[in-house]
């Protein structure tokens, strides 16, 4: 496992997008949620995506997670172009090379912390003893490893980010896409997950954010700031 | 239940023989019977329709002639209400009785005219309590017949349809049919309601045998035509178990086929009813679904996932079924007691069958229970499946 590769000096890119479009038809009125967005993300990787409300950030990190298709543009991840691949092949790099963290953790409640973080590995197949190891050593590296077999319900907002966190590992995915992880936190909780994210990305790990908040995204190296769904700034936050 | 209805009426009519014509004598209705003869009342089948049936119908292998009469019989002081039958050697075979000791009629007896008897067990205890009633006498009428031989206690056969009567052979005492004829004559008197009243029949029943299942339709066309042709009014019956047994068999697929429907109707209600249960479960579990999706499930992923869960909802329902099933074999006659305790009569009026139904589980069934519910289980929970994979997992995602 990965967890503590360290970069190399000249970082490979793992996903690139190329004139990235998407409109959404609603009756006779077109949104144009984005207009044309290329962008290029190497291996360890941490940033941040910002932006007005309605400017297209979770447009383009849907797209960037293969849950939806572009309009038009390329999608580049792992070496080949996802972006009109049909919803079995797209389910299929899902499983495969990427990982969520959401802003409501959306853990499973009839699921214990464990077979939370399994989920990932049941749709690649995997159900060996090996595969459980992993999955408990994952919840022991975000510090839950005393709560293996805890109901989401009976963990507070930030243990539950935590299997969230350990959930979108599990896979050992190319890109971590995160939409505004610390959205349902306190400030303090909030930091606490921003430190498991930063040693998460020292550790090699590419994480993609969107999030509101000056401060968290003050955690990632370069900040992609959005408005009306074109790129306004590209660099150091 | 299907199965037990047509078990016992297969059964019944085995037991008459599915090669067997049987032409019964039968009281015309009462005023017809007047104009033709007054005091004495001649009816029924002849010696004639006898010899004319056995001339005629050439497939004929075998034919018993009978004559019964309610008679008492009497040994000494000891009196027995007893159905006296007269008939012929092969009336034994006919009717599957055994002889327990002695013997049974024979030719001889009939072509002598013998004045002999062979008792059935329960009247040979009525007349002879502990003692060996072979070699004595019983006195019928004015004359003494020689007991040669006792006969084997054999059930009852039950009534099939109207068409036979219930026939109980406990009280029989079998003399030859010519004795019969010479001895006791056609003519029965029978005390009614004051004034006596005769019947003249020569003979109550003949039993015949045909070769071949494919010769009775056209040997019972035969005698039917001869039949009508002699007798003026409709005093005989003419039963063909081959043809109960097509009607048994009708009966039994009519049964059956309600009871598919009945079933069919409750499968498509149930069916639907977990149907409902699956839309609301999805409706319920859009947010789950979302983040399987979000998480590497493909669309077949999530059919098989709610597909299992229907079928393993449904098969449940299917083992309780068969369990279900299983406790109505002790039920049926608990059920059938506590009727008969409380409304007797109503179980009088029920017909035999239903009087008697003992449920039978085929083990197909059980198999076919299981698969269908399964089956079910598979059809109904498809729809929802296909629901919950078509969704949109960014719109699941974002579902409370
Ligand atoms: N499913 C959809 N159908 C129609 N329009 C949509 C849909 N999703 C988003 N949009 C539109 O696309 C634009 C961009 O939406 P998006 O959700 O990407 O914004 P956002 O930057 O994530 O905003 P927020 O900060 O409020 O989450 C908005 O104008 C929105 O109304
Ligand atoms: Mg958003």
């Amino acid at each position: 496992m990965s967890d503590t590769t360290v970069a190399s000096p000249v970082r490979r890119v793992v996903a690139r997008i190329v004139d990235l479009r998407k409109d959404y038809v609603l009756g006779k009125n077109v949104v144009h949620a984005l207009r044309g967005v290329s962008l290029e993300f190497r291996q360890g990787d941490f940033v941040a995506i910002m932006g007005a409300s309605g400017s297209g950030k979770s447009t383009l990190l849907n797209l960037l997670g293969c849950l939806d298709k572009p309009t038009s543009g390329r999608y580049i991840l792992a070496g080949q172009d996802v972006s009109q691949l049909d919803d079995y092949a797209l389910s299929k790099i899902r499983s495969r090379y990427l990982g969520f963290i959401f802003q409501s953790y959306n853990l499973i409640p009839q699921l214990s912390v464990v077979e939370n973080i399994q989920i990932p590995l049941q749709y690649q197949g995997d159900d060996s003893p090996a595969a459980l190891q992993r999955c408990v050593r994952l919840a022991k590296l975000v510090g839950l490893g005393d709560r293996l077999d805890h109901r989401p319900t009976e963990l507070s907002g930030g243990q539950q980010q935590r299997v969230a966190i350990a959930r979108s590992l599990v896979n050992n995915p190319h890109v971590i896409l995160a939409d505004e992880p610390t959205g349902n936190l306190d400030s303090a909780t909030g930091e606490e997950i921003m430190g498991l994210l930063d040693a998460l990305n020292r550790a090699g790990r590419t994480i993609i954010m969107v999030t509101h908040e000056a401060d968290i995204a003050a955690h990632a190296h370069r900040v992609v700031r959005l408005r009306d769904g074109r790129i306004e700034h590209d660099g150091t936050p | 239940m299907g199965e037990g209805v047509s078990y016992q009426a297969q059964q019944q009519i085995k037991d008459l023989g599915a090669t067997n014509i049987i032409v019964r004598s039968v009281k015309p209705p009462e005023d017809s019977s007047r104009t033709a003869g007054g005091f004495f009342i001649p009816y029924g089948l002849l010696r004639e329709d006898y010899t004319r049936i056995l001339a005629n119908v050439p497939t004929i292998r075998n034919a018993v002639p009978m004559r019964e009469i309610r008679k008492e019989v009497r040994n000494e002081d000891r009196a027995v209400d007893a159905k006296l039958v007269g008939c012929t050697p092969d009336y034994l075979d006919l009717n599957r009785l055994r002889i327990a000791r002695g013997r049974f009629l024979e030719d001889r007896d009939l072509t002598e005219v013998a004045n002999v008897a062979v008792l059935a067990a329960h009247t040979a205890e009525q007349l002879f309590r502990h003692e060996d009633p072979i070699g004595r006498s019983v006195q019928i009428g004015t004359d003494f017949y020689v007991v040669v031989g006792l006969t084997e206690p054999r059930g009852a056969s039950a009534a099939i349809g109207g068409s036979l009567e219930a026939r109980d052979y406990d009280l029989d005492v079998y003399i030859p049919l010519d004795t019969l004829r010479w001895r006791i004559g056609d003519m029965v008197m029978t005390a009614r309601a004051g004034s006596r009243e005769g019947e003249i029949v020569e003979l109550s029943q003949i039993t015949l045998t045909v070769g071949d299942l494919d010769e009775v339709d056209e040997a019972a066309a035969i005698i039917q035509s001869l039949l009508e042709k002699y007798h003026k009014v409709r005093d005989y019956a003419i039963v063909v178990p081959k043809e109960l047994l097509r009607q048994a068999e009708m009966l039994r697929m009519l049964f059956n086929v309600l009871l598919v429907l009945i079933a069919g109707i409750s499968l498509l209600v149930g069916g639907i009813g977990i149907m409902n249960i699956m839309l609301a479960t999805v409706t319920e579990r859009t947010r789950e679904i979302g983040i399987r999706r979000a998480l590497g499930a493909t669309q077949g992923d999530i059919i098989r996932q709610f597909l299992t869960e229907t079928v393993v909802l449904s098969s449940t329902g299917g083992l309780l079924g068969v369990i279900f099933g299983f406790l109505c074999i002790p039920a049926v006659p608990m059920i059938r007691r506590l009727l008969n305790a409380f409304f007797p009569h109503v179980v009088a009026s029920l017909p035999p069958n239903l009087q008697k139904l003992e449920p039978r589980i085929a083990l197909w069934s059980i198999v076919a229970a299981f698969c269908i519910s399964v089956a079910v289980g598979m059809l109904f929970g498809l729809y929802p499946a296909r629901r919950a994979a078509q969704m949109d997992p960014i719109e699941a995602l974002r579902h409370e």
